[in-house]
Formats: C-alpha cells, sequence, structure tokens
C-alpha cells in the first residue's frame, strides 16, 4: 500500500513538472491540478498511514486506547484542497481570458512584456 | 483590551475588505473609506510596535488552543516592525490609488482586494504557525492575481500569466516542505519545530528541506536563478499595484527566509553557504539586469532583485551584526522601492511615457517636484546621510570580520552598480532636453489636473519621503531596533520560551 | 445547447432536493463528516444543474440576487463568529461558544455553526459567480 502510493506521488508530480514544461497554456493547468494533487497526497502519505483507526475517543474513556490515525495531515489537506480549488479556477479564466486577448495557446508567443519600451 | 492586541490589525484589514466588498459599486465611498481605514491602520500599527517595543514580545492562541497544537499568532519587534511598515506603505498606496487608478478597474473591486492583500501580509508577519504562513501566502498571492490582471491589457495579461505559473510554483514547493517538515517531526509550530528539528539525526533529510524551503521562499523573494517572472511582470499592472508589489510582496519572501533560517533550520553550514553564493550572484545579477533597461519601472523591477541579495547576503553571514544590516537595508528597502514605483507613476502621468528614451526635461519644467523625487531616488543608492547608506555599513563591516570578501566584494559592486544607474536615470529623465512627445487627447496629464488630484500624486511621495529621511538622519533608533531585532533572531531561546509556556 | 425534457423537468424537482440535502450536509458537519463548504458545493451544483437544463437567465431570475453579494454577506458571518468571543468574553480569536441547553433537531449550538453558515454563503457565492462569468462569457 505504502509503496503504491509512494509510486504515485512521484507518477503526479513528475507528470505535472512535464506538462507545466510543455508551451500550451491548457497544459500549463493541467499541470498544476496534477502537482497540486500530489503534494496533498504527500501531506498524506507524511502524515504516516494508519488504517481503520479513526481518531475518536470511546464514550467510556478518557485517552486512546491503541494507535490512532493522526487527524492532523487531513485538516491540512483540506485546506489545501480549498486553496487549490479557488487558484485553479482563477487559472482557468485567466487562461482563457489571456487566449480571447492575446489569440494565441502558445506561451512562446506572449513576449509582449520582453518588449524594449 | 490590549491582550489580543496583536490580531487587531488582522481585525481591522477584514472589516475594512467586508465593507469595501458591500460598497461594490460605490467608488467614491471606497476611496474615502480605504485611505480612512488605512490611517486606522497605521495608528493601530504605531500602538502595536509600542506596545512590543516596552513589553517584549506577545503571543495569542487562536481559539484557546494551546501551543504546540493550535495556531499561535506571535508579535515578536520583527513582526510589529514589519506590520507598521506595511501599514505606513499601505496608506501611501492608498492615497495613491485613489488619485491614480482608472475608474474602470476601481469598479471591479479594486480597494477590497487591496485591502485582502494587505491583510495577507499582516498575517503572514504575525503568524506563528508554518501551515498558517501557507495560508496567508495563499492569501496574498490570490488578491495579488486579482490585482495584476485588474484592467485585462494584453501585456498585463502576458505579464500575469508568468507571475501566476511561478508564484503557484512556489507555492507547491513550499507545501511539499511542509509535507516533509510534518513527516520529519509531527509538528507545525514554528517554535516547536526549532527543538524538534535539531533533535534530528539525519541531518541529510534535514538539509533537503531546508533547500525545498530556500526554493520556495526564493521564488517569492526573486533571489538569483528563480526571479524572471519578477521583471516579466511587475511593469505591466497600474503604477499603484506595481507600488504595493514591488515594496511589500517580495519582502514577504525575505521575512519568511528569515524567520525559517534563524528559527527552524540553524547552524547548518552547507545551508548558510548556499544563501552566500546565491546573494552574491543575485547581486551581481540583478544590477547587471538593471543597466540595459529602458523602461523605468523595469529598472526598478531588476534594482529589487539587486537589492534582495543584501538581505540574503546578511542572512547567509548570519552573525548578529549582518541580520541587523539585513533588517535595517529591509525596513529601508519597503518604504524606498514603494516610493519608487508612484515616483515612476508621477512621471508617467507628466510626461505620458515611462522610456528613458524619450523623458527629459523634467527638471527645468516642474523643479519642486524633482527634488521631491531626488529624495527616494538618492536614499536608494544611498548616498550618505540619505537612509540605503548606514546598512551597508553593518553588512561589509560583518563581511571582513566573517573574512568572506567576496560578499564584501559584491556589496561594493551593487552599490557601485545601483549609483551607475540612479545617475544615469537622472540625467536621462530630468536634466536631459526634453523631446517633444505626441500629445494624447484622451491622456490625464498632470498640468491637467486640479490641484486636490494632484495632491493625491504628491502627498504619498511626500509621506514615504519623509520616513525614509527619518530613517536615513534618525539612523540611530533605526540601528537599535535592528540590532534588537537581530538579537532576538539570533538568540532565538526567547521566542520559543514565550510560545511554548503560555503566560496565562 | 439543446436539453433533454428529462433532464429540464427533473431539474425543477432536483433544485429543492439538492438545496435541503445542502443545508443537512451543511448542519451535519458538527459531529459527521460535512460541513460549510461541502454543503455549499452542493448547493452550488442545484442551481448550476438548474441553468444547464433551463438556461442560465431563468437561473439568474430565481436567484433575484446576483450571488456575489454573498460573498461579504458569508464572510460577515464568519467573522463575527470569530469576534464573538474576543468581544464578550475577552477569550482568544475563535474560540468555540457553545450554548448549554441542547436545541431541538440541531443538538447545542456553538459559534462554530454560524462559522460553518458563512462558509456555506462564501462558497456559494463564488462557485457561482466563477460559473456564471465563464458561462456568459463563453
Amino acid at each position: 500500500m505504502e509503496i503504491l502510493l509512494a509510486i504515485m506521488i512521484g507518477v503526479l508530480y513528475a507528470s505535472g513538472i512535464y506538462m507545466m514544461l510543455r508551451r500550451s497554456l491548457v497544459k500549463l493547468i493541467i499541470g498544476i491540478i496534477l502537482l497540486g494533487n500530489g503534494a496533498n497526497l504527500l501531506i498524506f502519505f507524511l502524515g504516516r498511514i494508519t488504517k481503520g483507526a479513526p481518531p475518536i475517543i470511546p464514550a467510556d474513556g478518557k485517552v486512546f486506547s491503541e494507535a490512532f490515525a493522526d487527524p492532523v495531515p487531513q485538516a491540512l489537506i483540506l485546506t489545501a484542497i480549498v486553496i487549490s480549488f479557488g487558484l485553479q479556477s482563477f487559472a482557468i479564466v485567466l487562461v482563457k481570458r489571456a487566449h480571447t486577448v492575446v489569440r494565441t495557446d502558445d506561451l512562446d508567443e506572449m513576449n509582449a512584456t520582453d518588449e524594449d519600451s | 483590551m490590549t491582550q489580543q492586541l496583536i490580531l487587531y490589525p488582522l481585525f481591522l484589514q477584514i472589516a475594512i475588505g467586508i465593507i469595501l466588498l458591500f460598497a461594490w459599486s460605490r467608488i467614491r465611498f471606497q476611496k474615502v473609506f480605504s485611505i480612512f481605514g488605512s490611517i486606522l491602520s497605521v495608528i493601530l500599527a504605531g500602538w502595536l510596535f509600542y506596545y512590543i517595543w516596552n513589553f517584549g514580545t506577545q503571543t495569542v492562541q487562536a481559539g484557546d488552543w494551546p501551543a504546540p497544537f493550535g495556531i499561535t499568532f506571535v508579535a515578536d519587534t520583527l513582526s510589529a516592525t514589519l506590520v507598521l511598515l506595511t501599514a505606513i506603505a499601505g496608506l501611501a498606496v492608498s492615497i495613491f490609488s485613489a488619485g491614480s487608478v482608472l475608474r474602470d478597474r476601481l469598479r471591479f473591486g479594486y480597494f477590497p482586494i487591496f485591502h485582502f492583500l494587505l491583510l495577507g501580509l499582516n498575517g503572514a508577519f504575525l503568524t506563528g504557525d508554518i501551515f498558517n504562513l501557507y495560508v496567508w501566502f495563499e492569501i496574498i498571492i490570490i488578491s495579488s492575481f486579482v490585482l495584476i490582471t485588474i484592467g485585462g491589457e494584453k501585456a498585463q495579461l502576458e505579464g500575469a500569466v508568468k507571475y501566476f505559473t511561478l508564484n503557484i510554483l512556489a507555492s507547491m514547493i513550499f507545501l511539499t516542505a511542509i509535507a516533509v517538515l510534518y513527516g520529519l517531526t509531527g509538528s507545525l509550530n514554528m517554535a516547536d519545530l526549532a527543538g524538534k528539528i535539531a533533535a534530528i539525526e539525519n541531518r541529510g533529510l534535514v538539509q533537503i528541506t531546508g533547500i525545498l524551503f530556500l526554493i520556495g521562499f526564493g521564488i517569492k523573494a526573486g533571489v538569483f536563478p528563480l526571479y524572471f517572472w519578477l521583471p516579466a511582470s511587475y511593469h505591466t499592472p497600474p503604477f499603484a499595484v506595481s507600488a504595493i508589489f514591488g515594496g511589500l510582496l517580495t519582502k514577504v519572501g525575505v521575512y519568511a527566509l528569515l524567520r525559517v533560517f534563524t528559527l527552524i533550520f540553524t547552524g547548518d553550514a552547507l545551508l548558510d553557504n548556499i544563501l552566500m553564493v546565491i546573494a552574491i550572484l543575485t547581486l551581481v545579477s540583478g544590477g547587471i539586469g538593471a543597466l540595459v533597461q529602458n523602461n523605468m519601472r523595469k529598472v526598478f523591477s531588476y534594482l529589487i532583485i539587486c537589492h534582495i541579495g543584501y538581505m540574503i547576503a546578511g542572512l547567509g553571514m548570519f552573525t548578529e551584526i549582518a541580520i541587523a544590516g539585513a533588517i535595517f537595508y529591509l525596513i529601508h528597502d519597503i518604504i524606498v522601492k514603494t516610493n519608487l514605483f508612484m515616483l515612476s507613476g508621477v512621471i508617467y502621468r507628466i510626461k505620458g511615457t515611462n522610456s528613458m528614451r524619450d523623458l527629459g526635461g523634467i527638471y527645468a519644467k516642474w523643479p519642486k517636484i524633482s527634488l521631491l523625487l531626488f529624495i527616494p531616488l538618492f536614499s536608494l543608492v544611498g548616498i550618505p546621510p540619505l537612509s540605503g547608506f548606514w546598512p551597508k555599513i553593518n553588512l561589509i563591516k560583518a563581511g571582513f570580520s566573517g573574512g568572506s570578501y567576496i560578499t564584501v566584494a559584491a556589496i561594493i559592486f551593487a552599490s557601485f552598480i545601483t549609483l551607475v544607474i540612479i545617475a544615469r536615470l537622472w540625467s536621462e529623465v530630468f536634466w536631459k532636453e526634453g523631446k517633444e512627445l505626441p500629445f494624447r487627447s484622451n491622456f490625464g496629464y498632470f498640468s491637467k489636473m486640479k490641484n486636490y488630484k494632484r495632491l493625491q500624486f504628491i502627498v504619498p511621495v511626500t509621506l514615504l519621503s519623509i520616513v525614509s529621511l527619518y530613517i536615513g538622519f534618525g539612523a540611530e533608533h533605526i540601528q537599535e531596533l535592528s540590532a534588537r531585532i537581530a538579537d532576538e533572531l539570533v538568540n532565538n531561546q526567547g521566542y520559543i520560551d514565550t510560545v511554548l509556556n503560555m503566560k496565562k | 445547447m439543446r436539453t433533454t425534457i428529462i433532464l429540464k423537468t427533473a431539474s425543477n424537482y432536483l433544485l429543492p432536493v439538492l438545496l435541503l440535502f445542502s443545508i443537512f450536509i451543511l448542519l451535519r458537519g458538527h459531529y459527521l463528516p460535512g460541513g460549510g463548504f461541502v454543503g455549499g458545493l452542493i448547493a452550488s451544483i442545484a442551481f448550476i444543474l438548474h441553468s444547464f437544463a433551463n438556461g442560465l437567465k431563468r437561473t439568474k431570475e430565481l436567484l433575484i440576487m446576483h450571488p456575489g453579494y454573498l460573498i461579504p454577506l458569508g464572510l460577515a458571518i464568519s467573522f463575527s463568529s470569530g469576534l464573538a468571543p474576543v468581544a464578550l468574553f475577552d477569550l482568544p480569536f475563535l474560540t468555540g461558544l457553545w450554548s448549554h441547553e441542547p436545541v431541538a433537531i440541531l443538538g447545542s449550538i456553538g459559534s462554530a455553526l454560524f462559522f460553518d453558515i458563512g462558509v456555506y454563503l462564501v462558497v456559494v457565492g463564488v462557485t457561482l459567480t466563477i460559473i456564471f462569468t465563464i458561462s456568459e462569457s463563453a
């Protein structure tokens, strides 16, 4: 399970970076999304995986009696997901606007900012 | 009443943001309220600074969860100083925006987003939790994305795409670094992390985590190999936006580097050496980049990069005097860089262009304004009584006593190149015979403006010039302040104790 | 875009059901999986589905005001729920305040519920604004 997750995270990071390095704007967004998912899974993975032990103290106890899943990474991931949701929707709108104004999908043709003026 | 004083700047900015959102289309109200709120925030930040200066580091545990489990807000002298500087720069830019930003842009919520940006900055300076720092960074970049794209011109959108991509990448790397850090220690509170990281046996892993943080914050701060987004985007948005970006956004990256590398990853020779190399290359490449530019705002963008190098060099040397120099430079740089971009806005309004080739003859026509603009320009260079001079003494002294002569050489080279650039800019823009530029009929020239409108350009520049004159002539006070901050940063036990042993 | 009559009819009935479900999810978030964010997303999906079937114009008429106004409203509710402990009891920001008497259906009410309601409104406002803007300019 853990080795699978590790490979999965590696693949997500690698393909995310690869997509970001392409010249197309749409692929750039796909890259950002993949990279974000990779980062979220990494938090989950590094918070140690504990199966079937929710961090809930039984009604008749005061402390945990056995090993339990760490709830903090999940809270972090939830926050990170919400943030990346906002960023990605902004990215899509930005790329759409950029495409209608600049009329190209190719990042290499976006060089108005380097013009000497 | 004063128990949660350190959160009041945040409350104020949220409240201003929400009220401005409710008044979405009432632009005149937004202008007045934004300036009023900014004045209030300067007063509040001054109070906070006064309190921290007299009573030392303060903390608040959000939600009453004790550290290190909950989110802690900490205000030490560094945080309080930066919150005060943010408030001052925010006030100046708020007045400047009211005068200079076009109505079409103000209609799309410029002012509320501007105050959310200030909220993010204040939050980043005040938090004591590394993940919370990430969240504040995201608030900052989302607001800055909106500010940089508002208006939607071609160059602006292209600049925004570059700005956006690199900043997102920086956030992802920062998040990855947090994940690794959490995996290593199981904690997120920075004071708690300081002890836990020091206890880890596997130093290689710690170094890699440190380098991940360095890359993440380095992109945001604009250090040597990672700065290319900055000159590609900072000259595209409205001048007021450039001013707040140039003054504060890269400095948040520097602040994060200062905090993380003085508190969590300390005493690591490899990381310090990497910081030194980066600092030297940043100083040199930023300076050379600025030499060949023609657009004033691009010149200033490269100078931002160049001068980030001073602060990184101070951090890399990691002696108390070097860090004091870095802090002094940080204080001076926030005020001066904000002022420089507003200055280029004033010149744009006078002549209708920012190209140094076409500009000229401003001194002959506007002698008083030229003298006013002289102050920020030559503060940047650091002609002795002005503010840029004093921190460099600290840095060079630290360089000599630490035996890092290459750094000293790079610092002197960068100062010299800044002098050349500013002298050239002065002669091109102010002294040279002005060309006749084609008259643009629908452009709001400075000479056509009414007096109250002119004041909205002149008052913020004057305000920041006075502050930078104070930093120059009252250098003794600032030196005392930076020495105290450096002492707190290097001897971080005080910070850790205050955060972890909550005084109820 | 042509929509089938099945979707058109179904969406009219689905809208209230989905909205009710979203409020259920919002309130459930106290002790069980759920909460303001998910609830808000479900509510906005309900409106988006309605706009797919009946056109954007009909959905906007249904909403009366622009969804953007929900953003400051939700922010204000969330912010004041965090501020309440500061203002009333001088406790740190965001400290949970709880009523001791349980209310019918809801259980005991705390400031966390109001925070969640604020989140719900912000999410609905933001999502609908984004989707409406994208589909209007398409």
